[in-house]
Protein backbone atom coordinates (compact mmCIF):
# COMPACT_ATOMS: atom_id res chain seq x y z
CA UNK A 1 0.00 0.00 0.00
CA UNK A 2 0.99 3.65 -0.50
CA UNK A 3 0.28 6.43 1.67
CA UNK A 4 0.67 10.44 0.70
CA UNK A 5 1.43 12.65 3.72
CA UNK A 6 1.21 16.33 2.94
CA UNK A 7 3.30 18.11 5.33
CA UNK A 8 2.45 21.62 4.99
CA UNK A 9 5.56 23.40 7.07
CA UNK A 10 7.72 22.21 9.62
CA UNK A 11 6.15 24.27 12.28
CA UNK A 12 2.55 25.64 12.73
CA UNK A 13 2.96 29.23 12.78
CA UNK A 14 6.33 30.03 10.86
CA UNK A 15 4.06 30.43 7.83
CA UNK A 16 3.98 28.53 4.15
CA UNK A 17 3.25 28.85 0.61
CA UNK A 18 -0.35 28.65 0.49
CA UNK A 19 -0.51 28.36 -3.47
CA UNK A 20 2.01 25.04 -2.79
CA UNK A 21 -0.49 24.22 -0.23
CA UNK A 22 -3.58 24.06 -2.54
CA UNK A 23 -1.46 21.89 -5.18
CA UNK A 24 -0.64 19.67 -2.30
CA UNK A 25 -4.80 19.49 -1.92
CA UNK A 26 -5.28 18.40 -5.35
CA UNK A 27 -2.98 15.51 -5.25
CA UNK A 28 -5.38 13.65 -2.90
CA UNK A 29 -3.03 13.12 0.20
CA UNK A 30 -4.50 10.64 3.03
CA UNK A 31 -3.78 13.02 5.82
CA UNK A 32 -2.12 16.11 6.41
CA UNK A 33 0.81 16.47 9.45
CA UNK A 34 2.34 19.66 10.61
CA UNK A 35 4.78 19.92 14.28
CA UNK A 36 3.69 22.77 16.39
CA UNK A 37 6.64 22.86 18.15
CA UNK A 38 10.12 22.20 19.87
CA UNK A 39 12.55 22.46 22.25
CA UNK A 40 14.66 24.66 20.43
CA UNK A 41 13.56 28.20 21.68
CA UNK A 42 14.39 27.25 25.33
CA UNK A 43 12.63 26.08 28.28
CA UNK A 44 10.04 28.61 29.09
CA UNK A 45 7.47 27.59 26.80
CA UNK A 46 7.33 24.07 28.43
CA UNK A 47 8.07 25.57 32.05
CA UNK A 48 4.86 28.42 31.74
CA UNK A 49 2.67 26.06 29.53
CA UNK A 50 2.38 28.51 26.76
CA UNK A 51 3.07 28.96 22.88
CA UNK A 52 5.56 31.00 21.93
CA UNK A 53 3.64 31.86 18.47
CA UNK A 54 1.26 34.16 18.29
CA UNK A 55 -2.27 33.20 18.25
CA UNK A 56 -3.32 34.78 15.19
CA UNK A 57 -1.08 33.83 13.42
CA UNK A 58 -1.20 30.13 14.52
CA UNK A 59 -5.19 30.81 14.13
CA UNK A 60 -4.51 31.88 10.27
CA UNK A 61 -2.64 29.05 9.28
CA UNK A 62 -4.65 26.54 11.10
CA UNK A 63 -7.66 27.92 9.16
CA UNK A 64 -6.06 26.95 5.99
CA UNK A 65 -5.27 23.80 6.89
CA UNK A 66 -8.60 22.86 8.34
CA UNK A 67 -10.25 24.06 5.05
CA UNK A 68 -7.79 21.78 3.36
CA UNK A 69 -8.55 18.95 5.36
CA UNK A 70 -12.44 19.24 4.93
CA UNK A 71 -11.84 19.64 1.28
CA UNK A 72 -9.98 16.48 1.33
CA UNK A 73 -11.70 14.34 3.63
CA UNK A 74 -8.64 13.51 5.20
CA UNK A 75 -7.54 13.36 8.75
CA UNK A 76 -5.47 16.72 9.87
CA UNK A 77 -2.63 16.16 12.90
CA UNK A 78 -0.74 18.46 14.52
CA UNK A 79 1.80 17.10 17.10
CA UNK A 80 3.26 19.13 20.16
CA UNK A 81 0.15 21.39 19.94
CA UNK A 82 1.44 25.06 20.93
CA UNK A 83 5.30 24.49 21.33
CA UNK A 84 5.70 22.43 24.13
CA UNK A 85 2.82 20.03 23.99
CA UNK A 86 1.26 20.11 27.40
CA UNK A 87 -1.85 19.68 28.13
CA UNK A 88 -2.21 23.33 28.81
CA UNK A 89 -1.63 23.94 25.14
CA UNK A 90 -3.29 21.13 23.83
CA UNK A 91 -6.15 22.95 25.59
CA UNK A 92 -5.47 26.29 23.70
CA UNK A 93 -5.20 24.64 20.66
CA UNK A 94 -8.36 22.94 20.72
CA UNK A 95 -10.22 26.63 21.80
CA UNK A 96 -8.78 28.04 18.44
CA UNK A 97 -9.85 24.54 16.68
CA UNK A 98 -13.62 25.20 18.00
CA UNK A 99 -13.69 28.63 17.18
CA UNK A 100 -12.50 27.74 13.56
CA UNK A 101 -15.02 25.44 13.50
CA UNK A 102 -18.19 27.84 14.52
CA UNK A 103 -16.61 30.15 11.83
CA UNK A 104 -16.11 27.77 8.98
CA UNK A 105 -19.00 25.60 9.59
CA UNK A 106 -17.53 22.82 10.22
CA UNK A 107 -18.22 20.16 12.81
CA UNK A 108 -15.28 17.62 13.06
CA UNK A 109 -14.62 15.47 15.27
CA UNK A 110 -11.34 16.09 17.12
CA UNK A 111 -9.14 14.11 19.24
CA UNK A 112 -6.92 15.61 21.52
CA UNK A 113 -3.79 13.25 22.90
CA UNK A 114 -2.65 14.08 25.90
CA UNK A 115 1.28 13.79 27.08
CA UNK A 116 1.48 15.78 30.30
CA UNK A 117 2.95 13.24 33.04
CA UNK A 118 2.06 13.77 36.95
CA UNK A 119 5.41 13.75 38.90
CA UNK A 120 4.17 10.56 41.23
CA UNK A 121 3.91 8.55 37.66
CA UNK A 122 7.26 9.57 36.74
CA UNK A 123 8.64 9.05 40.63
CA UNK A 124 7.07 5.50 40.78
CA UNK A 125 8.22 4.78 37.18
CA UNK A 126 11.94 5.73 38.64
CA UNK A 127 11.46 3.94 41.77
CA UNK A 128 10.63 0.81 39.74
CA UNK A 129 13.98 1.53 37.83
CA UNK A 130 11.86 2.82 34.56
CA UNK A 131 13.30 5.96 34.32
CA UNK A 132 17.02 5.50 32.60
CA UNK A 133 19.48 8.71 32.30
CA UNK A 134 20.50 9.97 28.47
CA UNK A 135 23.89 11.39 28.37
CA UNK A 136 24.47 13.79 29.36
CA UNK A 137 21.40 14.20 32.28
CA UNK A 138 20.76 16.53 34.57
CA UNK A 139 20.21 14.85 38.47
CA UNK A 140 16.91 13.19 38.59
CA UNK A 141 15.17 15.47 40.54
CA UNK A 142 11.23 16.33 40.39
CA UNK A 143 10.65 18.90 42.92
CA UNK A 144 9.27 22.22 42.01
CA UNK A 145 8.69 21.21 38.18
CA UNK A 146 5.88 22.95 36.87
CA UNK A 147 5.35 20.57 33.84
CA UNK A 148 6.44 17.24 32.51
CA UNK A 149 5.80 15.59 29.05
CA UNK A 150 7.01 12.60 27.95
CA UNK A 151 7.06 12.32 23.72
CA UNK A 152 4.44 10.32 22.41
CA UNK A 153 5.74 8.15 19.60
CA UNK A 154 3.65 6.35 16.64
CA UNK A 155 1.11 3.80 18.57
CA UNK A 156 -0.46 7.18 20.46
CA UNK A 157 -1.14 9.21 17.14
CA UNK A 158 -2.97 5.71 15.69
CA UNK A 159 -4.91 5.20 18.82
CA UNK A 160 -6.23 8.97 17.82
CA UNK A 161 -6.92 8.08 14.22
CA UNK A 162 -8.69 5.03 15.40
CA UNK A 163 -10.97 6.80 17.08
CA UNK A 164 -12.37 8.27 13.80
CA UNK A 165 -10.52 11.67 14.53
CA UNK A 166 -10.85 14.22 11.40
CA UNK A 167 -8.09 16.42 13.68
CA UNK A 168 -5.76 15.20 16.21
CA UNK A 169 -4.69 17.89 18.46
CA UNK A 170 -1.71 16.04 19.98
CA UNK A 171 0.49 17.00 23.05
CA UNK A 172 4.70 16.47 22.96
CA UNK A 173 5.28 14.21 20.17
CA UNK A 174 8.60 13.16 18.79
CA UNK A 175 8.93 15.37 15.67
CA UNK A 176 8.39 12.14 13.03
CA UNK A 177 5.86 10.89 15.06
CA UNK A 178 2.30 12.08 13.27
CA UNK A 179 4.18 11.84 9.90
CA UNK A 180 5.13 7.99 10.33
CA UNK A 181 1.77 7.12 12.03
CA UNK A 182 -0.48 6.71 8.82
CA UNK A 183 2.56 4.58 7.21
CA UNK A 184 2.84 2.28 9.67
CA UNK A 185 -0.59 1.63 10.36
CA UNK A 186 -1.50 0.69 6.82
CA UNK A 187 2.02 -1.62 6.73
CA UNK A 188 4.36 0.36 4.90
CA UNK A 189 8.12 -0.29 5.40
CA UNK A 190 9.26 0.67 8.76
CA UNK A 191 12.80 2.32 8.26
CA UNK A 192 11.31 4.76 5.13
CA UNK A 193 8.52 5.21 6.63
CA UNK A 194 10.29 6.75 9.90
CA UNK A 195 13.21 8.10 7.51
CA UNK A 196 10.68 10.46 5.18
CA UNK A 197 9.20 11.41 8.71
CA UNK A 198 12.60 12.86 9.67
CA UNK A 199 12.72 14.49 6.50
CA UNK A 200 10.13 15.80 5.97
CA UNK A 201 9.13 17.23 9.76
CA UNK A 202 10.97 20.56 9.13
CA UNK A 203 8.89 20.80 5.85
CA UNK A 204 10.53 22.17 2.88
CA UNK A 205 13.66 22.56 4.63
CA UNK A 206 14.53 19.25 2.88
CA UNK A 207 14.82 21.51 -0.04
CA UNK A 208 16.29 23.88 -2.09
CA UNK A 209 13.83 26.69 -0.92
CA UNK A 210 13.56 25.89 2.71
CA UNK A 211 10.87 28.61 3.60
CA UNK A 212 7.72 27.21 0.81
CA UNK A 213 7.33 24.74 3.18
CA UNK A 214 5.31 22.40 1.36
CA UNK A 215 6.07 18.93 1.17
CA UNK A 216 4.41 15.50 -0.06
CA UNK A 217 5.94 11.92 0.62
CA UNK A 218 4.96 8.93 -0.41
CA UNK A 219 5.50 5.90 1.53
CA UNK A 220 5.03 2.55 0.74
CA UNK A 221 6.47 -1.16 0.64
CA UNK A 222 10.30 -0.29 -0.21
CA UNK A 223 10.76 2.85 0.70
CA UNK A 224 9.53 6.76 0.43
CA UNK A 225 9.37 9.47 -2.48
CA UNK A 226 9.91 13.30 -1.24
CA UNK A 227 8.99 15.99 -3.12
CA UNK A 228 9.11 20.28 -2.62
CA UNK A 229 5.44 21.37 -4.14
CA UNK A 230 6.36 24.92 -4.10
CA UNK A 231 7.36 26.48 -7.40
CA UNK A 232 10.90 26.47 -7.94
CA UNK A 233 11.59 24.11 -5.05
CA UNK A 234 13.31 21.27 -5.44
CA UNK A 235 14.48 17.80 -3.55
CA UNK A 236 18.31 16.79 -4.57
CA UNK A 237 20.08 13.44 -2.97
CA UNK A 238 21.87 16.06 -1.28
CA UNK A 239 19.36 18.34 0.11
CA UNK A 240 17.71 15.36 1.24
CA UNK A 241 20.57 13.07 2.92
CA UNK A 242 22.03 16.32 4.41
CA UNK A 243 18.60 16.66 6.29
CA UNK A 244 19.44 14.08 8.24
CA UNK A 245 22.26 16.03 9.87
CA UNK A 246 20.21 18.95 11.09
CA UNK A 247 19.39 19.33 14.45
CA UNK A 248 20.73 15.83 15.07
CA UNK A 249 23.39 14.80 17.18
CA UNK A 250 24.02 11.59 15.52
CA UNK A 251 23.25 11.58 11.57
CA UNK A 252 22.74 7.93 11.06
CA UNK A 253 20.70 6.92 14.36
CA UNK A 254 17.53 8.61 15.39
CA UNK A 255 15.86 6.94 18.54
CA UNK A 256 12.38 6.74 19.14
CA UNK A 257 9.85 5.07 20.87
CA UNK A 258 10.26 1.31 20.39
CA UNK A 259 12.99 1.44 18.63
CA UNK A 260 15.79 3.36 15.90
CA UNK A 261 16.22 4.43 13.00
CA UNK A 262 19.34 3.33 11.23
CA UNK A 263 19.87 4.96 7.78
CA UNK A 264 23.33 4.12 7.38
CA UNK A 265 22.59 1.90 4.19
CA UNK A 266 20.17 4.68 2.71
CA UNK A 267 20.55 5.30 -1.03
CA UNK A 268 18.99 8.63 -2.47
CA UNK A 269 17.92 8.68 -6.05
CA UNK A 270 16.92 11.50 -7.83
CA UNK A 271 13.57 10.33 -9.88
CA UNK A 272 13.64 13.79 -11.65
CA UNK A 273 14.78 17.20 -10.93
CA UNK A 274 12.20 17.63 -7.58
CA UNK A 275 11.70 14.24 -6.37
CA UNK A 276 13.96 11.81 -4.65
CA UNK A 277 13.62 8.62 -3.62
CA UNK A 278 15.23 7.33 -1.15
CA UNK A 279 14.99 3.30 -0.11
CA UNK A 280 17.66 0.83 2.36
CA UNK A 281 16.95 2.49 5.79
CA UNK A 282 16.18 0.46 8.66
CA UNK A 283 13.79 0.20 11.58
CA UNK A 284 15.75 -1.92 14.47
CA UNK A 285 12.90 -2.57 17.18
CA UNK A 286 14.41 -1.91 20.79
CA UNK A 287 12.09 -1.54 24.49
CA UNK A 288 9.18 0.47 24.43
CA UNK A 289 10.83 3.70 26.04
CA UNK A 290 9.38 7.64 25.76
CA UNK A 291 11.73 10.58 26.68
CA UNK A 292 10.73 12.75 29.21
CA UNK A 293 10.83 16.82 29.13
CA UNK A 294 10.77 18.83 32.31
CA UNK A 295 11.00 22.28 32.72
CA UNK A 296 11.00 24.02 36.84
CA UNK A 297 11.61 28.03 38.05
CA UNK A 298 14.98 28.75 38.11
CA UNK A 299 14.71 31.97 39.64
CA UNK A 300 13.40 35.31 38.49
CA UNK A 301 15.25 37.91 36.90
CA UNK A 302 15.60 41.60 36.46
CA UNK A 303 17.49 43.40 33.74
CA UNK A 304 19.43 46.43 33.03
CA UNK A 305 21.42 47.60 29.64
CA UNK A 306 24.10 50.37 29.66
CA UNK A 307 25.30 51.53 26.55
CA UNK A 308 29.26 52.36 26.90
CA UNK A 309 30.99 54.74 24.52
CA UNK A 310 33.61 56.98 26.18
CA UNK A 311 36.77 55.50 24.58
CA UNK A 312 38.03 55.12 28.45
CA UNK A 313 35.42 53.03 29.67
CA UNK A 314 35.28 50.98 25.97
CA UNK A 315 38.63 50.00 26.46
CA UNK A 316 38.68 49.25 29.45
CA UNK A 317 35.33 48.04 29.98
CA UNK A 318 36.13 43.89 31.56
CA UNK A 319 37.99 45.38 33.93
CA UNK A 320 35.12 48.10 35.07
CA UNK A 321 32.56 45.46 35.23
CA UNK A 322 34.84 43.40 37.30
CA UNK A 323 35.25 46.58 39.96
CA UNK A 324 31.88 46.80 39.59
CA UNK A 325 30.84 43.21 40.60
CA UNK A 326 32.55 43.48 43.28
CA UNK A 327 31.52 46.76 44.35
CA UNK A 328 27.86 45.87 44.10
CA UNK A 329 27.97 42.43 46.02
CA UNK A 330 29.26 44.45 48.64
CA UNK A 331 26.62 47.18 48.92
CA UNK A 332 24.05 44.21 48.39
CA UNK A 333 25.54 42.60 51.47
CA UNK A 334 25.46 45.60 53.37
CA UNK A 335 21.81 46.92 52.62
CA UNK A 336 19.98 44.09 51.54
CA UNK A 337 21.54 41.46 53.57
CA UNK A 338 22.11 39.02 51.41
CA UNK A 339 24.88 36.58 50.44
CA UNK A 340 26.86 36.01 47.20
CA UNK A 341 24.93 32.33 47.07
CA UNK A 342 21.01 34.07 47.09
CA UNK A 343 21.40 35.50 43.89
CA UNK A 344 23.45 35.90 40.82
CA UNK A 345 24.73 39.27 38.47
CA UNK A 346 25.93 38.84 35.48
CA UNK A 347 27.58 41.84 32.79
CA UNK A 348 27.58 40.81 29.58
CA UNK A 349 29.57 42.66 27.33
CA UNK A 350 27.99 43.05 23.69
CA UNK A 351 30.78 43.77 21.30
CA UNK A 352 33.34 42.11 23.17
CA UNK A 353 31.82 38.89 24.17
CA UNK A 354 28.34 38.58 24.97
CA UNK A 355 27.80 35.22 22.44
CA UNK A 356 30.80 33.12 23.40
CA UNK A 357 31.43 34.36 26.46
CA UNK A 358 34.99 31.97 27.70
CA UNK A 359 35.04 30.57 24.99
CA UNK A 360 35.58 33.86 22.52
CA UNK A 361 39.44 34.10 21.51
CA UNK A 362 39.19 37.43 18.93
CA UNK A 363 39.24 40.28 20.67
CA UNK A 364 38.38 43.59 17.84
CA UNK A 365 38.20 47.53 18.70
CA UNK A 366 34.70 48.17 19.66
CA UNK A 367 33.89 51.69 18.57
CA UNK A 368 31.04 51.16 22.08
CA UNK A 369 29.69 48.35 24.16
CA UNK A 370 26.83 47.39 25.62
CA UNK A 371 26.35 46.80 29.14
CA UNK A 372 23.86 43.87 29.65
CA UNK A 373 23.28 43.06 33.41
CA UNK A 374 21.33 40.25 33.93
CA UNK A 375 19.89 39.79 38.35
CA UNK A 376 19.01 36.51 38.66
CA UNK A 377 17.37 36.45 42.25
CA UNK A 378 14.81 34.00 44.25
CA UNK A 379 11.34 36.08 43.55
CA UNK A 380 11.01 38.74 41.26
CA UNK A 381 10.42 41.31 44.27
CA UNK A 382 14.19 40.35 44.98
CA UNK A 383 15.28 40.50 41.77
CA UNK A 384 13.68 44.19 41.01
CA UNK A 385 14.97 45.32 44.34
CA UNK A 386 18.48 44.44 43.46
CA UNK A 387 18.19 45.83 39.79
CA UNK A 388 16.96 49.06 41.57
CA UNK A 389 19.87 48.75 43.94
CA UNK A 390 22.58 47.99 41.45
CA UNK A 391 20.73 50.80 39.02
CA UNK A 392 23.14 54.08 39.86
CA UNK A 393 26.38 52.33 40.02
CA UNK A 394 25.88 50.67 36.70
CA UNK A 395 25.16 54.23 35.13
CA UNK A 396 27.89 56.35 37.34
CA UNK A 397 30.75 53.83 39.07
CA UNK A 398 34.13 54.81 38.27
CA UNK A 399 36.97 52.53 37.06
CA UNK A 400 39.15 53.99 39.36
CA UNK A 401 38.83 55.87 42.49
CA UNK A 402 40.44 59.01 42.03
CA UNK A 403 38.55 59.92 38.49
CA UNK A 404 35.09 61.95 38.07
CA UNK A 405 31.98 59.69 37.92
CA UNK A 406 31.19 58.84 34.17
CA UNK A 407 27.28 58.90 33.27
CA UNK A 408 26.91 55.74 30.52
CA UNK A 409 23.89 55.64 27.83
CA UNK A 410 20.98 54.34 29.46
CA UNK A 411 18.43 53.52 26.54
CA UNK A 412 15.21 53.32 28.49
CA UNK A 413 13.66 54.54 31.43
CA UNK A 414 13.01 53.05 34.02
CA UNK A 415 16.35 51.11 33.29
CA UNK A 416 15.57 48.15 34.70
CA UNK A 417 13.82 45.76 33.37
CA UNK A 418 11.77 42.79 35.12
CA UNK A 419 11.32 39.46 32.91
CA UNK A 420 9.68 37.18 35.39
CA UNK A 421 10.29 33.62 35.70
CA UNK A 422 13.57 32.11 34.84
CA UNK A 423 12.73 28.07 33.89
CA UNK A 424 15.34 25.87 33.05
CA UNK A 425 15.09 22.06 31.45
CA UNK A 426 15.31 19.45 34.07
CA UNK A 427 15.17 16.09 32.91
CA UNK A 428 17.03 14.30 29.92
CA UNK A 429 16.02 10.82 30.58
CA UNK A 430 13.43 7.90 29.15
CA UNK A 431 10.82 5.85 30.50
CA UNK A 432 9.88 2.58 29.83
CA UNK A 433 6.66 1.94 29.86
CA UNK A 434 4.64 -1.83 29.00
CA UNK A 435 1.89 -0.14 27.19
CA UNK A 436 2.43 2.57 24.77
CA UNK A 437 -0.92 4.18 26.25
CA UNK A 438 -0.39 3.92 29.96
CA UNK A 439 1.38 7.05 30.14
CA UNK A 440 -1.03 9.25 27.47
CA UNK A 441 -4.73 10.03 27.40
CA UNK A 442 -7.19 10.85 24.44
CA UNK A 443 -10.26 12.74 24.67
CA UNK A 444 -13.06 12.48 21.67
CA UNK A 445 -15.12 15.81 21.29
CA UNK A 446 -17.45 16.38 18.46
CA UNK A 447 -17.14 19.84 17.75
CA UNK A 448 -20.50 21.49 16.85
CA UNK A 449 -20.21 24.97 14.59
CA UNK B 1 43.22 31.04 5.84
CA UNK B 2 40.66 30.22 8.37
CA UNK B 3 38.80 26.74 7.56
CA UNK B 4 35.82 28.87 6.84
CA UNK B 5 37.58 30.15 3.82
CA UNK B 6 38.31 26.84 2.54
CA UNK B 7 34.54 25.21 2.71
CA UNK B 8 31.06 26.24 1.47
CA UNK B 9 29.55 26.75 5.07
CA UNK B 10 30.07 25.94 9.00
CA UNK B 11 26.53 25.75 10.56
CA UNK B 12 25.75 24.84 14.03
CA UNK B 13 22.56 24.52 16.23
CA UNK B 14 21.03 22.63 19.40
CA UNK B 15 20.54 18.99 18.65
CA UNK B 16 18.28 18.82 22.17
CA UNK B 17 18.81 21.04 25.38
CA UNK B 18 21.81 19.27 25.88
CA UNK B 19 23.87 18.95 22.73
CA UNK B 20 24.90 21.27 19.83
CA UNK B 21 25.79 19.66 16.62
CA UNK B 22 28.22 21.46 13.82
CA UNK B 23 27.78 20.66 10.45
CA UNK B 24 30.77 22.07 8.08
CA UNK B 25 30.33 21.73 4.34
CA UNK B 26 32.49 21.34 1.69
CA UNK B 27 31.40 21.73 -2.00
CA UNK B 28 34.50 19.89 -3.15
CA UNK B 29 35.93 16.49 -2.81
CA UNK B 30 39.09 17.47 -2.35
CA UNK B 31 38.29 20.19 0.34
CA UNK B 32 36.65 17.50 2.17
CA UNK B 33 39.84 14.99 1.65
CA UNK B 34 41.89 17.39 3.17
CA UNK B 35 40.03 18.81 6.01
CA UNK B 36 39.33 14.93 7.08
CA UNK B 37 42.74 14.47 7.06
CA UNK B 38 43.97 17.53 8.57
CA UNK B 39 41.68 18.43 11.13
CA UNK B 40 42.47 17.25 14.06
CA UNK B 41 39.35 16.17 16.48
CA UNK B 42 41.45 17.15 20.00
CA UNK B 43 41.74 21.02 18.54
CA UNK B 44 37.86 21.47 17.49
CA UNK B 45 37.36 19.63 21.48
CA UNK B 46 39.23 22.34 22.88
CA UNK B 47 38.09 25.29 21.13
CA UNK B 48 34.53 24.51 22.71
CA UNK B 49 35.88 23.80 26.44
CA UNK B 50 35.04 19.79 26.28
CA UNK B 51 36.94 16.58 26.34
CA UNK B 52 38.20 14.98 23.09
CA UNK B 53 36.09 12.21 24.37
CA UNK B 54 33.10 14.22 24.88
CA UNK B 55 33.06 15.17 21.12
CA UNK B 56 31.46 12.95 18.32
CA UNK B 57 32.67 13.15 15.04
CA UNK B 58 31.22 11.83 11.20
CA UNK B 59 33.07 12.53 8.23
CA UNK B 60 30.65 11.63 5.65
CA UNK B 61 32.54 11.40 1.92
CA UNK B 62 28.89 11.15 0.53
CA UNK B 63 27.83 14.40 1.64
CA UNK B 64 31.03 15.73 2.08
CA UNK B 65 30.41 16.78 5.42
CA UNK B 66 32.55 16.53 8.55
CA UNK B 67 30.12 16.40 11.37
CA UNK B 68 31.12 17.24 15.73
CA UNK B 69 28.31 16.65 18.47
CA UNK B 70 29.11 17.72 21.81
CA UNK B 71 27.14 18.10 25.24
CA UNK B 72 26.50 21.50 25.16
CA UNK B 73 29.26 23.55 27.06
CA UNK B 74 25.83 25.36 29.11
CA UNK B 75 22.48 23.59 28.91
CA UNK B 76 19.91 25.89 26.81
CA UNK B 77 18.48 28.48 28.96
CA UNK B 78 20.41 27.97 32.02
CA UNK B 79 20.88 30.96 33.54
CA UNK B 80 24.58 31.37 31.98
CA UNK B 81 23.77 30.44 28.67
CA UNK B 82 24.17 33.27 26.10
CA UNK B 83 23.24 31.46 22.93
CA UNK B 84 19.67 30.00 23.24
CA UNK B 85 19.93 28.35 19.68
CA UNK B 86 23.35 27.59 19.72
CA UNK B 87 23.72 28.74 16.15
CA UNK B 88 26.73 30.74 16.61
CA UNK B 89 29.09 28.22 18.32
CA UNK B 90 29.69 28.07 14.40
CA UNK B 91 31.92 31.15 14.82
CA UNK B 92 34.28 29.51 16.53
CA UNK B 93 35.47 26.06 13.83
CA UNK B 94 35.32 28.76 10.76
CA UNK B 95 37.53 31.19 12.10
CA UNK B 96 40.32 27.87 13.17
CA UNK B 97 43.35 28.82 11.70
CA UNK B 98 44.45 26.31 9.10
CA UNK B 99 48.30 25.48 8.19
Amino acid sequence: MTTRVLVPSGVLGLGFDREALARGVTMAPDIICIDGGSTDSGPFSLGAGQSKYSRAATKSEWRSLMQARAELGVPLVIGTAGTCGTDATVDWMFDITAELAAELGQSPTVVRLYSDQPADRVATAHAAGRVTPLTPAPDFALEGLTNIVALAGVEQIQAALALGADIVIAGRTTDTATIAALPLARGDAAGPAWHGAKIAECGALCSTNPTSGVIMVDFDDTGFTVQPLAEGAFCTPHSVSAHMLYENSDPFCLHEPGGYLDVTGARYTALDARRVRVEGSKWVPAPYTVKLEGARVAGYQTTILAVLRDAHYVDNAQAWVDRLTGFLHAEIATRMGLSQDDYDIQFRLMGVDATLGDLENRQGNPVEVGVLGIVTARDQAQAAEIGKLINPFVLHYPLTDDEELPTFAFPFSPSTTDRGALYEFALNHVMALEDPMSAFRLTTTKVTP
Amino acid sequence: MTLGDLVLKVRSKNAGPFWVTIDIFCDRADVFDRLSAQLDTDRVAALYGVAPEGLKRFDIPDLRVIKFSLPRPVVQGSVHDRDMHGAQYAALLAELPLD
